[in-house]
């Protein structure tokens, strides 16, 4: 491993990442014209949104696995995207090792951008299909270090194609000549071919079969003992979160409904929602369906519901809930949930 | 005899490079009422399993062998309107993706109806008064407005309840159901699959699940199979093949689930990828994978390289594999010598 690493892990207090009060919204609405309508003989200026997260805030420890769970829509992939810059966000802060990231340029943004890499859900769209293995490979490790000499490149990448288990003679081949397991292996490669400290892996395992996500998520966990990462895991599948996360965020709607360690929250969920998606997982031992029903669907982040976000299909929502956004209080096992029941004392 | 009986069947794709036999020698039969779960990695045959039970097979693929017996009558061979007759009717199926299912430009209500009328003599009121009973029976909110509705107004649990409604539609013997809650969220997917489950149970439908995650079958399935490049490599009841399998992709397969480790620990991972259908190995399909090729003494076990193993029984359980053979081999042996 490169001597970049080492120097890169400062014992330094405080989160490596933290994020406050993160919100980004899409607009529906188009360009300035199109937001133009006639309303009562008057001409009135009209936006839509979609709320994508709406307040998020979150500690990333140095050396942790952050696993953010929740349905499609929940916003946890914009999260991601926004922590990684790929989004600039619509409000709040991301603070990176102490410095704050979000309001700078492409240009000074660059320096964290080498030690943040991502991991994307689909090898068989994140992989150029018109550049070689050892080209993809060399991409990042060329724009990030200018400066390196060709042999030191090409050292750098035979070193990050041992470590993940690609053999040398990949190198010379295309993407499309891979099996979706074997493509996310290279996937995994060229994010850590700049030495990165934090790694954002967006559903990284959710396109693979069974037998192939346990080679990557294995290839993962290893990856972290030996380079001493940090993670933030995007995922909907519990039964990976259980094995692979210290700590999990659980999102609806573009807000965390709780936080807790991973074994905390296994083993007492408190939030109705997070209670409600541990029961719905298939487990091998049930010999019937045993979810807790929920009524209705998620609604759509364009109206979002006023109160807390999941009033509308919580089965112990009160008046309070319907109007009060909660907030995330510590709870006495570690974790922090926002949910009034909770608090009040009206939910074990 | 069974409703359904499957044997040696034989499904093969026309390509230029010559025939990919897509299936081999694929048994099994589905009682009344029963709901079996095939089980399997992408690749392994279980969707073209599933679409050749009702010549859904589009070319080049075509059924090259073997029989399907249903009720009865011989479904391969039979002429496509007397087909028509059965498919949609008395077999119905749910694929994965109910956007695909649904015609887009017509109404909920107006496919349901086409689908009655197809098959039955029926007023549209009647139809629509059927459609709306199985709407209800989904517990789909607010019915009567979704009959006037587009697909596009429906959310994804929403759609694939329609699908299930109008797969109940003309009261089938078997549903077929592929990858039903693939494309859904955890809760929706619990929610649909009690519904599927409850709902089978109710009308004494059969339910023929095809699946890749064994949470769900263990969950709604009595009997399941397990299917590896191109042929089932285990047959028995659920609860048996998940709490004892003797095949060692099965127990790989198993054994590979998070839920199966203590956590932050090493996960069991079955070395390489399923073989592709064009480029088997020789012998057991399995072989170059498997862990058991080489016996405990460090001796290699030939037949696994050589002969494609036949169905060992073990229970209630069959597992085409020669290392189980070889256990049942040992077990029965001593016994006899002691006779």
């Amino acid at each position: 491993m490169s001597s970049t690493t080492t120097s890169a892990a400062p014992e330094t207090a405080g989160p490596l990442l933290s994020l406050r009060g993160l919100e980004k919204r899409f607009s529906l609405s188009g360009d300035f014209l199109e937001q133009l309508k006639f309303k009562g003989g008057k001409l009135v200026r009209e936006q839509q949104y979609v709320h994508a997260i709406n307040g998020v805030d979150l500690d990333i420890q140095r050396g942790e696995a952050l696993c953010v769970v929740g349905e499609s829509g929940c916003g946890k992939s914009t999260v991601a995207r926004t922590v990684m810059g790929l989004i600039t966000p619509s409000g709040g802060e991301i603070h990176y090792d102490g410095e704050r990231i979000d309001d700078r340029t492409t240009k000074a943004l660059m320096p964290y951008r080498r030690r943040m890499q991502m991991i994307f859900q689909n090898p068989y769209a994140s992989l150029n299909p018109r550049m070689t293995i050892q080209q993809t490979l060399e991409e990042p490790i060329r724009l990030h270090h200018p400066e390196w000499s060709p042999q030191r490149v090409k050292d750098q990448v035979a070193e990050v194609m041992a470590s993940v288990g690609i053999a040398p003679d990949w190198g010379a081949r295309y993407g499309h000549e891979f099996s979706g397991g074997q493509r996310q292996r290279i996937a995994i490669a060229r994010a850590l071919a700049v030495d990165p400290e934090f790694i954002v892996a967006d559903e990284p395992i959710s396109a693979l079969d069974v037998s192939i996500q346990a080679q990557v998520l294995n290839l993962l966990m290893e990856a972290q003992r030996e380079r001493h990462l940090t993670y933030l895991f995007i995922t909907h599948d519990l039964a990976v979160v259980e094995h692979f996360g210290t700590r999990v965020a659980v999102m609806y709607l573009g807000r965390v409904c709780e936080v807790a360690p991973t074994a905390t929250l296994f083993a007492t969920p408190r939030h109705p929602y997070t209670q409600a998606l541990m029961s719905a997982i298939p487990r091998l031992e049930d010999e019937r369906p045993q979810h807790l029903r929920l009524a209705g669907e998620v609604p759509t982040p364009v109206d979002l519901p006023s109160g807390c976000v999941f009033h509308g299909r919580c089965p112990h929502a009160d008046a309070r809930c319907r109007s009060e956004v909660p907030a995330l209080i510590a709870t006495d096992e570690g974790g922090r949930v926002a949910c009034h029941g909770v608090e009040e004392g009206r939910i074990g | 005899m069974s409703l359904l009986e499957v044997n040696n069947l034989d499904v093969r794709f026309a390509l230029r490079r010559g025939d990919v036999q897509a299936l081999r020698d694929v048994c099994f039969s589905l009682d009344r009422g029963e709901r079996l779960g095939i089980v399997g990695e992408s690749g392994a045959g279980k969707s073209v399993a599933a679409f050749s039970l009702l010549n859904l097979i589009a070319r080049p693929g075509y059924i090259a062998g073997g029989s399907i017996r249903f009720d009865g009558q011989e479904l391969i061979g039979m002429r496509d309107r007397a087909l028509r007759r059965i498919r949609g009717h008395r077999i119905s199926l749910i694929f994965q993706d109910p956007m695909m299912t649904l015609n887009p430009v017509l109404t909920i209500g107006e496919q349901m109806v086409e689908c009655l009328k197809a098959h039955r003599r029926i007023s549209t009121r009647d139809a629509r008064a059927i459609s709306l009973r199985r709407l209800e029976q989904v517990q789909i909110p607010s019915p009567s407005a979704r009959l006037d509705q587009y697909p596009h107004e429906l959310s994804g649990g929403m759609r694939q309840r329609v699908i299930i409604a109008i797969a109940l539609l003309l009261d089938p013997d078997i549903i077929i159901a592929d990858e039903p809650t693939t494309a859904l969220d955890v809760t929706i997917q619990a929610e649909i699959m009690a519904l599927l489950l409850e709902l089978c149970e109710e009308h004494n439908v059969g339910l023929v699940l095809i699946t890749h995650d064994l949470g769900v079958v263990s969950q709604v399935t009595q009997r399941m199979l397990v299917m590896y490049a191109g042929r089932v490599i285990e047959q028995g009841p659920t609860r048996e093949i998940i709490n004892d399998p003797q095949h060692p992709y099965t127990q790989g397969l198993i054994n590979a689930l998070p839920q199966m480790a203590t956590p932050g620990s090493r996960l069991n991972q079955i070395p390489g990828s399923m073989p592709s259908l064009d480029n088997l190995p020789s012998g057991c399909a399995f072989h170059p994978r498997c862990g058991f090729v080489t016996r405990a003494d460090g001796s290699t076990r030939q037949a696994c390289v050589d002969r494609v193993p036949g169905f060992v029984t073990s229970g209630n359980c069959q597992a085409a594999c020669h290392m189980v053979a070889e256990m049942i081999e040992h077990e029965r042996l001593p016994a006899e010598e002691q006779v």
